[in-house]
């Protein structure tokens, strides 16, 4: 099992889209929403994500296709 | 000793013991230094500051390190010169420039990895590494060196090759990682999470970020102890932007200059500006955006501390703007014609936003302003190949004469 830390920003299209729910239904993984702020035009969360690796990398992928931005929760690591 | 309490989350204030971690387990929020205030009161004065070396461990008392292990390779107490002649062309009789250029690895970046690495030793890690594309490996490297600790710098495998030379001289272990930018961001996160390795900016962080408040410490002391009116500082991860403000407070509340109404102005590059963006629409939320900028050191998409430097901004009434692509090169000219200072392009950015704060009334002529010069211009000279024009001449004197008539000619025009 591998445990995951992440944030999601939503654009403004996929605010309404149950896609956290989706995340768990889709795929074997458990998500913990942690953090989070949703307004009408985008919206953030971050969350802890349960499951095997290659599940994970799944998920992530397919979220990643919907248009959300996934990130570390640390931010931008890599710096000048 | 230290005068650190405990670390605390800057989001839903639990506190933590003082450990190589960074993240709060509860909201996932970032975790802080804090500091026993009272402590630090009892014992630290202008006169002791005064006592000790000429370097950023002056202050130690406000930083989050035993300084038995700090090391020293003197970093710090550099230059703020009074910019007259800049100063002249801006509108500004009060403009100083702090250039931290000339640090041990020519960036600011050596005071985050001096807090970053003596830490680091006091935590037993024999290992120091972090993600860079530039100034930080360098910093990083030496002082890995200098503390005779291994060194990992991770970057992009389509990186310059001359980009991560300054870092390999000091024997690091180079890692070119297969993959872009998001993806190096992620594996090193997970490295972090995984390995007993000091990485500078993640498991480290709270630790270095303090580094860059020397930088207020700094400046108000060479002012005489007192708080500038305004500061320009660039934005990249927010981090050195609201250090220096959390600097200036701590100043004020431990009595060692009278007040603090400085406003904080934020300049990033048009090609990699999410907390400009932010403040412009008028929201705390922080958009992440995919950089594409010629100052490569401020690309940073998702900045960490891009919530808290809005934050900073509104309590300080200070603003961020944008420095056009196409007028950073002009910054850099600008700086080194007018003051003799070379800066990379970042320092770029932080004329061009100078100029534009200038020009629009928002620093007065009589504020005194300090714009942070943060990394040298021998680092990104690329940057600067098209504006440079030699006049070429035969080794006659009527040749010299005409090539001479010739580039003037074609300066005035």
């Amino acid at each position: 099992m591998t445990r995951r830390r992440i944030k999601l920003t939503f654009p403004q299209d996929m605010v309404k889209e149950p896609l956290i729910h989706l995340l768990g239904k889709n795929f074997e993984i458990v998500s913990n929403i942690r953090r989070a702020d949703v307004r009408e035009n985008m919206g953030w969360v971050v969350l802890e994500l349960d499951g095997e690796e290659h599940e994970i990398e799944r998920g992530l992928h397919w979220i990643v296709e919907s248009g959300v931005r996934v990130d570390p929760v640390s931010g931008d690591v890599v710096e000048g | 000793m230290s005068h650190v309490k405990c670390l605390r989350c800057r989001e839903c204030g639990t506190e933590y013991p003082v450990e190589p971690i960074y993240v709060c387990d509860f909201c996932f929020g970032p975790l802080e230094v804090a500091y026993d205030y009272d402590s630090i009161a009892r014992v630290i004065s202008h006169e002791s500051i005064a006592k000790g070396p000429l370097t950023m461990w002056r202050y130690h008392d406000l930083l989050p390190v035993d300084v038995e292990m700090a090391l020293d390779m003197g970093t710090g107490f550099t230059p703020l010169i009074h910019a007259k002649n800049l100063g002249g062309k801006l509108g500004l009789n009060k403009l100083y420039i702090k250039n931290d250029s000339v640090n041990p690895t020519f960036s600011f970046k050596d005071r985050v990895v001096a807090t970053a690495s003596a830490k680091a030793l006091e935590f037993e890690f024999d290992t120091l590494a972090c993600a860079s594309t530039g100034n930080l490996a360098g910093s990083v490297s030496a002082h890995g060196a200098k503390a005779g600790m291994d060194t990992m710098v991770f970057f992009p495998a389509d990186l310059e090759r001359g980009k991560i030379l300054g870092a390999g001289i000091y024997g690091a272990t180079l890692v070119a990682v297969e993959g872009n930018y998001d993806q190096v961001n992620r594996l090193c996160s997970e490295l972090a999470d995984n390995h007993r390795w000091a990485f500078v900016n993640i498991n480290m962080r709270p630790f270095y970020s303090e580094g860059s408040k020397t930088l207020a410490y700094e400046v108000a002391e060479q002012l005489g102890w007192r708080a500038p009116d305004v500061c320009v500082v660039p934005g990249a991860s927010g981090s050195l932007f609201t250090k220096i403000w959390k600097g200036l407070k701590e100043l004020t509340d431990l009595g060692l200059i009278e007040k603090n109404d400085t406003r904080m102005h934020m300049a990033q590059a048009e090609g990699c500006s999410p907390i400009a963006r932010a403040y412009e629409e008028g929201t705390p939320h922080v958009r992440p955006v995919t950089p594409n900028t010629i100052a490569k050191s401020l690309a940073i998409g998702n900045p960490a501390d891009g919530f808290y430097s809005i934050q900073t901004i509104q309590d300080s009434h200070g603003s961020a703007v944008i420095a056009p692509e196409d007028e950073i090169v002009e910054g850099i000219q600008l700086l080194a014609e007018t003051e003799g200072i070379f800066t990379e392009t970042a320092g770029g950015v932080v004329i061009s936003g100078l100029r534009k704060l200038a020009l629009s009334g928002a620093i007065k002529p009589d504020d005194v302003t300090v714009a942070y010069i943060t990394g040298n211009g021998l680092k990104t000279q690329e940057a600067i190949e098209g504006v440079i024009n030699p006049v070429f001449t035969s080794p006659s004197y009527n040749d010299f004469m005409e090539s001479m008539a010739a580039h003037t000619n074609g300066k005035s025009q």
